[in-house]
């Protein structure tokens, strides 16, 4: 079976223009990285702020391409450099953002920003496109009495999923999911992750998950990449990459990340008493 | 006696469709060399009592207590201008955003001056040398160079030593960090915590940490409040309240976290819980 995503040492570069007392530079922000996702899987990418996650987000999203590297998309060479971007490859790939405060055009109703992908990428009649923005309220748990409302009539965990439900509208195959429940509270982010998986089942999606928390990492995805400085540090399944970490970085980064149970309490005011 | 001690807080909050109450009866105590963490989601009202307890908030909002008392001083009657002298001195915080708290146009050395001057009433190289000095503590590397840095210059991490240099200048005998780690990633977490955490054993403070992360709680807290909608809804020791917590509220709030899934789906609050049956169990 082909992957349905597929990245072949991708570069990135941003060039920093010099001015009079400054010298021109570039900045590698993602430097050869390579991976692999299978249909109905979950990729994790997980990095500290600046590692180049989010620019790797937006390479696999064809809003910015890369600056070497190939990147596949079931089986198919993606260019967006030199081909441009069809209507075809738009529909298979699709993102969410982190803050749904932001994402969401606060002049537009809800039912105006589900139906405008459908819009620009598909020749639908306007009642047809009715009837999708209705159906796909439903999937995402809101209801059909939300289509006129604007985004500023709901919450962060209802306006995350009004933008899983835009992102979804064109029938992708690929979801990229950059950050999608860090602006959220624990509960909101509980039933977004639930939502997430359901979603998966239904339409076997598969989703790249862009995250700095560990702990939501280990509850959703297959396979982790973590990636420090522009560089994949450790590739692997979940278990063999939560279980096993090779890499100083990724053991650095478990060592890090808080942990809520009962052993560890213990061990903290055990030490504190000392 | 305690450090700080609040009892029946109320703060409302005048709206077009009437006073909204942001925080509903709440009491708690701080003694000395105390970690408090106040958790909660967010609109449960902890940035919100923490913010009336210093005297923060805007004129729009109405605070009531039965008693609100630091350190055997009552902080209700007294006027702002002698509030002012006990905030920022005896009472420090710390903010969210490390970068928005610090001022952009001015160095983060005239800023910490700034607090040195108003306070303790030192001299120009007194106040230097005191500033270099809490740069060290909290582990700015060259801080004499760092003191004409401005903000933007330094990343989120420093800034938030900068705040917390800020904070301790005048050696406060409560300490409140509201969120303190929330914008910074995790490994910059962990070492502001250990940071906090030795500062606080070292300077004997009390401190109120207020936070919706369980594990920042986990990590740091001797004592925990849980919050909801403005109500205290649980008050407990770390250990027990994770082993075993007596709300139905804390028990889905823990049972919410990724660590602690069990199957494929993570049980959800609202999916079992209703306002009124979280309210039963509330505590006063």
């Amino acid at each position: 079976m082909t992957p349905v995503l597929e990245a072949r040492d991708i570069v990135r570069d941003y060039h920093v223009p010099g001015s009079l007392l400054k010298r021109a530079r570039i900045v590698h922000a993602v430097k050869g990285v390579s991976f692999a996702v299978d249909q109905g899987k979950t990729l994790a990418i997980v990095g500290e702020s600046g590692c180049g996650k989010s620019t790797l987000a937006r390479i696999v999203t064809m809003i910015d391409p890369a600056t070497s590297g190939e990147m596949l998309i079931d089986g198919e060479r993606v260019d967006i450099a030199s081909d441009g971007l069809t209507p075809e490859m738009r529909r298979k790939v699709q993102i969410v953002f982190q803050n749904p405060y932001g994402t969401l055009n606060p002049r537009k109703k809800i039912g105006d920003i589900l139906s405008e992908p459908l819009i620009i990428n598909t020749s639908m009649k306007a009642d047809e496109r009715r009837d999708m923005a209705m159906a796909m309220l439903k999937k995402v748990g809101l209801e059909e009495k939300h289509y006129g409302r604007y985004p500023h009539m709901f919450s962060g965990g209802q306006r995350q999923r009004v933008a899983i439900a835009r992102a979804l509208m064109l029938n992708p195959r690929l979801l990229v999911l950059d950050e999608p429940v860090s602006a959220l509270d624990l509960s909101v982010q509980a039933q977004v992750l639930n939502l997430l998986a359901d979603l998966q089942d239904e339409f076997q999606l598969t989703y790249v998950f862009i995250s700095h928390d560990l702990s939501v990492v280990r509850y959703i995805a297959d396979d982790v990449m973590v990636m420090y400085y522009g560089e994949a540090v450790e590739y692997g399944s979940r278990d063999e990459v939560f279980s096993d970490p090779k890499h100083s970085y990724t053991k650095t980064l478990f060592a890090a990340t808080p942990r809520a149970d009962v052993d560890s309490i213990k061990a903290r005011l055990a030490r504190k008493a000392a | 006696m305690s450090l700080l001690e609040v009892e029946n807080l109320v703060v409302e909050f005048q709206t077009a469709s009437g006073p909204f109450r942001a925080v509903n009866g709440v009491s708690l105590k701080v003694n000395e060399g105390e970690v408090l963490a106040i958790v909660g989601e967010s609109g449960s009202g902890k940035s919100v009592s923490m913010l009336a307890a210093m005297g923060l908030l805007p004129w729009t909002a109405k605070v009531t207590a039965d008693k609100l008392q630091f350190n055997g001083i009552d902080l209700l009657g007294m006027s702002s201008s002698e509030r002012r002298r006990i905030v920022g001195k005896d009472i420090a915080m710390i903010f969210q955003e490390p970068i928005a708290s610090l001022n952009p146009c001015f160095t983060v050395g005239f800023q910490i001056e700034e607090v040195l001057r108003l306070h303790l009433g030192l001299d120009k190289a007194a106040r230097r040398a005191r500033a270099i000095e809490l740069f060290e503590l909290v582990g700015i590397p060259n801080p004499a160079e760092r003191l004409s840095h401005f903000p933007h210059q330094m990343s989120g991490g420093q800034c938030q030593r900068v705040m917390i240099a800020i904070a301790l200048s005048c050696n406060p005998k409560l300490l409140i960090a509201d969120e303190p780690t929330t914008a910074l990633d995790v490994t910059i977490q962990k070492q502001i915590l250990d940071l906090l955490m030795r500062l606080q054993a070292e300077h004997g403070m009390g401190m109120i940490i207020i936070t919706h992360n369980m594990g920042v709680v986990a990590e740091t807290a001797d004592r925990v409040i849980v919050q909801y909608k403005g109500r205290k809804i649980e008050e407990a020791d770390v250990l027990s309240l994770f082993e075993s917590p007596r709300s139905a509220y804390t028990r889905a709030l823990l049972s919410a976290l990724p660590d602690n899934a069990t199957g494929d789906r993570l049980p959800t609050i609202a999916e079992f819980l209703t306002d009124d049956q979280i309210f039963a169990g509330a505590v006063r």
